[in-house]
Formats: C-alpha cells, structure tokens, sequence
C-alpha cells in the first residue's frame, strides 16, 4: 500500500495526502495533468521535488531500487518491445527481474486470456500496436513476484469489447495473486466498470493542491 | 642495417608527394573542398614523422628505461585525448576519466604481459621493440576504444525507452544495459578481427611489409605479426570491457534512476539534460 505525504512536482502538482490502498485504483485527469508523472514516482524512475513516498510503511528511498521495482513493476503508455519473439517479450520481465521463465504452456494460456491467437514464435514486430500493448499486460502479469502493477494507459490502443475483456481477465488474474493495480487512464467507462477508487489528478493541480 | 635494402634517397620521396598532388587536382576539378584538410593532414604527417624519425635515432643510440617508458606514456597520453576527440557527441568529464584510466590500466597490463612474457625483451626496455610495438598496440587500441565509446553513447541515447522499459520491470542498470554494452564491445572489436580474418590473404600487413623490406626473413616477420596482432586483439578486448563496464554506471545515478530519461522534477519536469 502506498502512502504519499505532501509529495510535489513543480508546476505539476502537489498531494498533501494520499492513500493508495484499494485493490484497483484508476488514475484520471486533464493531459499534464501529472498521472504518468505519479506512476513513475511510485516505480522510483523520478524522485519528486519533495514529500515522502511510503510502500507498506517504509519510504521507498530506503528500499533498494531493484528491489522496489521488482515489487512494483510498471508498463509505460508506449509498450516497449525488445528484440525477438512473442515468447521472448512475454517472459522478458522474468528474465530481467532474475525469476525463471515460464513454461510455454503458461504463455500459450496468457495469450489465450489476452484474446492474442498467435503463435510463440512469431516476431514482435510483426504484431500492431494493440497486440503489442496486450504482450506488454501479459508481461507484467507475469510477475508473480510482484505486489504492485502500475498501468500506463493499458488499453489506449484497444476498441472497448477487446479492452472489457482484457481488463477483466487481467484483474481476475491481480486478484488471484493478490495484486494492487494503479492504472492512468482517460477513459471514463474504465474507470467506473473496473476500479475500486477514481483519483482525479486536477483536484492536486499546482503548488497548492488538495487533501 | 642489412645492406640488401634498397637504398630511398630524400628525392625519391619527394616524389611521393606527386600523388598528393594528383589528388588535389582532382579535389580542385571535381570541386570537393576538402583541399585545406588533406594539405594540413600531409604537412602535420611529414613534420610528426620527420620529428619522431629523430627521436627514435636518438633514443636507440641511448637505451634508458625512463626515456622508453616515458615515449609510451607520452604515445598513451595523446591516445587518450585522441579518443575524446573522434567522439561525436559531447562526452561528461565521468566518462572522460574512464576512458583514460580504461585505456591505462588495459594498455599498461597486456604491455607489461606482451613485452617480458611474449617477447621476453633482454633489457625490458629494449626502445628498438618496445617503443614501435608499443605503438602499434596503443593506436589498435585507440580505434577499438573510440568505436566502443561511440557506440555506448549512441545506444544509450537511441534506446532509451528500452533500458527505462528493463528498469520498470525490476532489470538492474547492469542487465538494462547489457544489449547495448554488448553491441558497443561487438562494434569495437570488430576491425581488429576482419584485420584478423584478411591478414595474409587480402593484405599483408604493414609490420610485415615494414621488416620483409627491410631484408628480414618473412617466416621471422610472420612470427612477430602474429604476436602483435594477438597482443592488439588483447589489449582492445580488455581495455574496451573495462571502459563498457565502467561507463555504462555513469548513465545511471545512486537511486538506479536512468539519467537520460528522469524528469528533474525540482525544475521543470524536463528531462535531466545529459551534456
């Protein structure tokens, strides 16, 4: 769970309070509004310009990085593709984060519950940009390992049959494993169908901010 | 000297100069403003040549392990600065000192190694060997070093989303960078190994050349090539894994946050600016 005190980005925003506690949180706001500036606060790729950030009690300045974002993983709004195939991209945040990789038969089913009928071999780059977000949800749901999943816009590039159903099969999946999922997301039919708590990133906006 | 080397009066190498020449005029016909440069470039290789020509008389009459050593130091020194300035991109003063002490301890050791276990020099500091071989190694050196910098440069800049994309699922900056760090290292070794693959077949090379010429028998002057370019193929290797993974920190702070993308949020949530 996190817990941000007076946590400020210049310019940007700034949260006198805030808990993180619900299993699905939506994060929604106007564009530069901060959303994806606070998700990559909270996976420690930027360091506010003050306030403290707490996982579970501690502030996560004192967690060793690695460690954090092996914790709390996060999928960026552009899916990143690494070299090679579907097999190789899903079970690359295993690999990175130093877990074992999964057995093709748990990738075969990700696939089936991301709707994606492709087979393992084939190249990333021969997938559209919709399949490629999907690959990138897979990936993080992957890690088992994990406590937190920190979703950037995850089905910007999905029509809304193919994002309720990827969205409900991953959810069940967080659930099982007992994972938060922090999403940033313009779509409002998202947020209201899938998140236990809407955090509207305006009500922080400027140096003054909100409760 | 061996009295079956043909004689090269100072005119006959003034006739050389003919070809440059010839390329100037085609420069001035085919209108490539490249005439200053080739003009300096000549001129500055004529003056240096001429100058080490006699230092090396010199230094060869009177054998002194300061005065060798302090040639290889001096040779290393401009390495180094030869190194920062073949790189294109503007280079942080971190990266600066690790090219340096790359490029010092990698030479230095595969040195030491080269000239008292391989050719087991009596005296070590024998100038005839020790400063033209030194020479040889340090220059292959340089070109590796170079291609390894610019290539850990580029691919840091050009893949920056992938090494952040690593990090957000848990990589280390080490593992984040490792594609990079190997495709820098691949990229650095690579002409000493095409030298490698075409040495013999497609040229011979100039060391070679250089004591075949000078009345040596070629299966003596084939033994040192395949020293030197053992011993090169060494010294590139070492010194470049040392610089590449040295280097690839610098692009990293204490908090793991990779500097080319982090925001500095205190200002004006801009990326930091890396030069």
């Amino acid at each position: 769970m996190f817990q941000l005190d007076n946590v400020q980005v210049k310019n940007v925003f700034t949260i006198k309070s805030l808990l993180l506690k619900e299993p699905v949180i939506s994060i929604e706001g106007q564009s530069g509004s901060g959303k994806s500036t606070l998700l990559r606060l909270l996976n420690n790729l930027d360091d506010p310009a003050a306030g403290i950030i707490k996982l579970n009690s501690r502030n996560i300045t004192e967690l060793p990085a690695c460690e954090l974002r092996r914790k709390v993983v996060m999928a960026p709004q552009n899916p990143v593709m690494f070299d090679g195939s579907i097999r190789e991209n899903l079970y690359m945040g295993l690999r990175l984060s130093g877990q074992q990789a999964a057995s093709d038969e748990a990738l075969k089913e990700m696939l089936d519950r991301l709707r994606l009928e492709k087979s393992l071999d084939i190249n990333i780059n021969d997938l559209s940009g919709g399949e490629k977000q999907r690959i990138a949800l897979g990936r993080v749901l992957l890690m088992k390992q994990a406590n937190v999943l920190l979703l950037d816009e995850p089905t910007s590039e999905l029509d809304n049959k193919t994002t309720d159903h990827v969205l409900s099969q991953f959810l069940t999946i967080a659930r099982k494993h007992e994972q938060q999922v922090i999403m940033v997301t313009h779509d409002k039919h998202v947020s209201e169908k899938f998140a236990d708590n809407v955090i509207n990133m305006d009500t922080y906006s400027g140096q003054h901010g909100g409760e | 000297m061996n009295e079956d080397v043909m004689d090269f009066t100072m005119w006959q190498v003034a006739y050389a100069y003919i070809f440059i020449i010839i390329i100037l005029v085609i420069f001035r016909f085919k209108k490539i403003p490249r005439e200053k440069l080739l003009i300096i470039s000549v001129l500055r290789m004529t003056i240096q040549l001429i100058i080490v020509g006699y230092i090396l008389v010199y230094v060869l009459k009177n054998p002194h392990p300061l005065i060798t050593v302090s040639i290889v130091f001096i040779m290393l020194g401009f390495a180094v600065f030869n190194v920062y300035q073949r790189t294109k991109a503007t280079i942080k003063i971190d990266i600066k000192k690790i090219i340096a002490l790359a490029m010092f301890v990698g030479i230095s050791i595969n040195l030491i190694f080269f000239m008292l276990v391989v050719l087991q020099l009596d005296p070590w500091y024998e100038p005839q060997y020790f400063i033209p071989l030194s020479g040889m190694i340090i220059g292959k050196t340089m070109t590796g070093v170079s291609l390894g910098v610019n290539n850990l440069l580029n691919g840091m800049k050009g893949q920056k989303e992938k090494i952040e994309g690593a990090l957000m699922l848990g990589a280390s900056p080490k593992v984040a960078s490792k594609s990079i760090i190997n495709e820098a290292y691949d990229q650095a070794m690579l002409p000493t190994i095409n030298a490698m693959v075409g040495m013999g077949i497609i040229f011979l090379p100039g060391m070679m050349t250089g004591q075949i010429i000078a009345g040596q028998s070629p299966i003596t002057a084939v033994k040192y090539q395949l020293s030197v370019m053992l011993g090169v193929a060494g010294t590139v290797s070492i010194t470049v894994l040392i610089f590449l993974h040295l280097a690839y920190k610098v692009f990293f702070n204490e908090r793991q946050q990779f500097i080319l993308t982090k925001r500095d949020i205190s200002k004006d949530n801009l990326p930091v600016k890396y030069e």
